[in-house]
């Protein structure tokens, strides 16, 4: 019996029974103390719909070797440049959220190539390297915000004409468009079926990805380089393959993210974009070398639920609001946990 | 001769790792200012017993060693490093242990400074706030240097220094230690030019007059001809054969390196027994910058059908040849299968002209570890030829996907063919046994429906039925398939068990080709480097 218990918590995995049994308490808690479960679930899908395509973007990374992609916000950067396209543009509903993604894409191809030049050239480094290559980035683009030549009142401060707001407001252009679409009850929770489709097929795509024959090569590449260069395998182009595609899905994640939240924060709003999904990835059981669709999904799930229905529910039992504190607890401590361990999030 | 007490006696030591007997009633002894060389291919187990003598804790983790060690008659307990240094054993290091940035006094001098008291230091009782007295250090430097006949001086730095320099400075911080008697040398000569290696030949013989005992670990004959007093040949962890020096010949332990009693088998005859005439594969000049393995210039014909053995002593280039073939290590040459060349340096090319390989670093090179056994299959011939996929969606011809039922029957067939003992083509390799692992990169080769084979230590590292059916497997293929195969390896009784010809290769070139039938001495004088003779 002990034996099979203990095969059981070790594939599952201790911090992923920590973290699904004091979710479960908060349930239990919350149903207790009168609150809406429902609610609570509604509000959890709809985050994870939000952060899914962030969390999915480490795992290209992972697999092709570079390890997590603490470089996020290069790809986040992108994106948003891809939405104020969009905006400046006066694009709106389904067509503005496609315009985003379009413009969007071929910036997060380009950007990602040049930042995998870099990481190339620091070989063992580039966790390290990417964290740095995030904050600065983000930086120079604060300059780009004030700088940039957008002509729209609406993204522009209203006082100099020239400038971007901190904050812009999406409601006239493709806020809530995935998350109003296909809205549908299941036992009084209401469900997003246009966000978390949206999710999901992406992870489909991914999926798909990992099966064909450059997909393959690329987690060749990551996990035996020498084997793969045996195989005729070019590595250095399968981890720059690896680098563009997490950019580029880290650059339509916060196109996603953005609409669902309802606006585009921009200047040093992206600087720490990558620590929950990193977070989330390696909760959900990725390791630095390996990492799958599952883990991404589980990842989110476990994590975005945590935080939030850690704030109401607390606020109910104790007064004052701890889940900041929470969430920085277990996010950058399921990180350090994970980075000390040479099993990763395992 | 009985002569004084023994400074070091290993024995009885038996070894196992995981029920692996790496080490079996080996016994080695040293007097006084004897240079005693302990020669052995790789793999014979002369590290895992210099481990022992240093009681690294590599072997307390696995359980330990059986037999004793006693030094000056007295019997030792070696559980660490640090104590076999107190008993005066010092070990000169294969890679240099050495910390560039600092002088060459320092180096020598590291955590056994010479100091001064001090105020400070008085106050605190505490030898760490000691002055350095650098005088005295580089005076006892310089002395040790002097032994060594280095005219080089002690307050240089270390980085920059030519290797060679390095290698005595090693050296010299051993000799400092008042408390040395025995010194170990492992392999010092590897990385050394000819001159220097000369140089350090005659350090030993230097410290030996100075009654310091020398255990000398070497797989170069020549150097141990030149300096040793008694020889120990360690084969397969066994202490083959101990030798003095007027009773060694060059030819005799080389012979005894590699020698193994061959039985005999007879291998299935084919209808046409290759010949010169039908050449499937020449090599022309071939040079193969890998370290440790280097190719100088090796001309050789493979006829089509053959199974060629190669083989030679460890250090001499016979791995490098199928490495720098096959695009692993920058080579330059001639390389021509069927008359036409093949572009050397670029793995995918060679891959494409129907060359395939199984690399003697099986969980290195060979091997996705953590993948399962059917991608690991399927991933090269995948890549290189378009394999186990299919289109998908049906409609998108362009867009294709792997082919999980093919690879899945594909992988199932191998198992069942090459008897791949596994859970199913879903077991991750990692978790298999050496032997099947060699299979399942066997498998990989096969994959891609080789013409030419280049099969590298088939057998090194897996156990003795496994050899077996590993080498069964070999020549069925060059049966069945008509595969011709390429095989270097190590051990020259499986070389002479089912091959056609064996080719030897001495420092980087074709010694020349034997009939597996030859004699050992043959071999061994071959192998020594002693005579060229051209094929066959």
């Amino acid at each position: 019996m002990m034996p099979r218990l203990k095969q059981t918590v070790e594939h599952i995995g201790v911090p992923r029974l920590i973290i699904a049994g004091f979710l479960a308490i908060i349930f239990v808690i919350a149903y207790l103390t009168d609150m809406s479960v429902p609610q609570l679930i509604t509000d959890s899908l709809v985050r994870v719909g939000m952060n899914g395509i962030l969390v999915l973007a480490m795992v290209p990374t992972i697999s092709c070797g570079v390890g997590l992609n603490f470089g996020l916000p290069v790809g986040v950067l992108s994106g948003l440049v891809g939405a104020l396209i969009s905006m400046e543009r006066g694009l709106a509903g389904f067509p503005g959220l496609l315009a985003a993604i379009v413009f969007a894409v071929p910036i997060a191809v380009v950007v990602g190539y040049l930042y995998a030049l870099l990481l190339e050239s620091v070989k063992g480094q580039e966790m390290m390297v990417g964290t740095y290559v995030g904050f600065s980035t983000v930086a120079v683009m604060c300059i780009f915000w004030l700088m940039a030549p957008f002509k729209n009142p609406e993204l522009i401060w209203a006082i100099g004409g020239k400038g971007l707001r901190f904050t812009l407001t999406l409601g006239n252009h493709f806020g809530k468009v995935l998350n109003n679409f296909a809205v549908f009850q299941l036992f009084g929770v209401k469900i997003s079926g246009g966000l978390l489709g949206f999710f999901l097929l992406f992870c489909l795509l991914i999926y798909l990805f990992y099966r064909t024959k450059l997909g393959i090569a690329m987690v060749a590449a990551g996990a035996n380089p020498v084997f793969a260069r045996s195989a005729g395998i070019d590595v250095r182009q399968m981890k720059a393959v690896g680098v563009v595609l997490s950019t580029v899905l880290a650059a339509v994640g916060i196109i996603i993210y953005a609409q669902s939240y309802g606006f585009l924060q921009l200047y040093m709003a992206p600087l720490m974009m990558a620590f929950p999904a990193v977070a989330a990835i390696l909760i959900g059981g990725a390791s630095l070398q390996k990492a799958t669709i599952s883990n991404v999904i589980i990842g989110t799930i476990l994590f975005q639920t945590l935080l939030t229905t850690a704030l109401p529910v607390t606020s109910r039992v104790i007064q004052g609001d701890i889940s900041e504190v929470a969430r920085l607890i277990i996010s950058n401590g399921m990180i350090l946990y994970a980075l000390t361990r040479p099993t990763g999030g395992k | 001769m009985e002569r004084a007490q023994q400074v070091l006696e290993m024995k009885g030591i038996t070894k196992q790792y995981f029920g692996n007997t790496v080490l079996n009633d080996v016994s080695i002894d040293l007097y006084p200012g004897e240079i005693h060389a302990l020669v052995g291919e790789n793999g014979a187990g002369k590290s895992t017993l210099m481990n022992i003598l240093f009681g690294m804790p590599v072997i307390h983790s696995t359980g330990g060693f059986s037999g004793e060690i006693l030094i000056d008659g007295k019997k030792v307990e070696l559980l660490s490093p640090a104590e076999a240094m107190q008993m005066g054993i010092g070990m000169v290091h294969q890679e240099f242990m050495l910390l560039p940035g600092f002088t060459i006094t320092e180096n020598i001098k590291l955590n056994r400074e010479t100091t001064r008291k001090n105020a400070l230091s008085r106050l605190f009782k505490s030898e760490f706030l000691d002055y350095l007295d650098t005088p005295a250090m580089r005076k006892d430097a310089r002395h040790a240097l002097d032994r060594l006949d280095m005219s080089i001086d002690e307050w240089l730095p270390v980085a920059g220094l030519p290797v060679g320099y390095m290698q005595f400075v090693e050296i010299a911080r051993e000799i400092d230690k008042k408390e040395v008697k025995i010194l170990v040398f492992d392999e010092p000569t590897a990385v050394l030019t000819e001159t220097e290696a000369d140089r350090l030949l005659g350090s030993l013989r230097r410290l030996a007059a100075d009654g310091i005992s020398i255990l000398f670990i070497t797989h170069r004959l020549d150097e141990v001809m030149a300096v040793a007093d008694r020889i120990t040949v360690l084969r397969d962890g066994e202490a083959v054969a101990r030798l003095n020096k007027d009773e060694a010949v060059v030819e005799r332990i080389a012979e005894l390196m590699v020698g193994r009693r061959i039985e005999k088998v007879d291998l299935p005859p084919r209808d046409k027994e290759p010949g010169d005439e039908d050449l499937a594969f020449t090599i022309d000049n071939l040079m193969v910058d890998m370290p440790g393995e280097m190719v100088r210039g090796l001309s050789l014909s493979v006829r089509r059908g053959e199974i060629l053995g190669i083989g030679g002593l460890a250090g001499h280039g016979k791995l490098g040849i199928a490495n720098g073939i096959m695009g692993l290590y920058p080579a330059s040459g001639r390389v021509s299968k069927n008359g036409d060349l093949i572009p050397l340096n670029s793995p995918e090319q060679v891959l494409l002209e129907g060359l395939a390989f199984v690399s003697e670093d099986r969980r290195g090179v060979g091997l996705l570890l953590d993948e399962p056994i059917e991608r690991n299959i399927g991933v090269t011939a995948m890549q290189v030829q378009h394999k186990f996929l299919r289109p998908w969606p049906r409609f998108l011809s362009g867009l294709r996907l792997e082919d999980r039922k093919e690879l899945r029957a594909y992988s199932e067939e191998m198992i069942r063919k090459l008897d791949i003992r596994c859970l199913g083509p879903t077991q991750p390799v990692r978790s298999l046994s050496g032997g099947n692992q060699q299979k399942v990169c066997v498998a990989k080769a096969l994959a891609l429906d080789p013409e030419i084979l280049f099969v590298s230590e088939p057998t090194r590292g897996i156990d003795v039925g496994a050899k077996r059916l590993v080498l069964d497997l070999l020549v069925r293929l060059n049966r069945e398939h008509n595969v011709t195969i390429l095989m270097t390896s190590s051990e020259l009784g499986e070389l002479r068990k089912i091959c056609d010809r064996v080719a030897i290769v001495y420092r980087g070139r074709l010694a020349g080709i034997l009939p597996p039938d030859a004699s050992d001495a043959e071999f061994g004088l071959m192998m020594a480097g002693r005579v060229r003779k051209e094929a066959i």
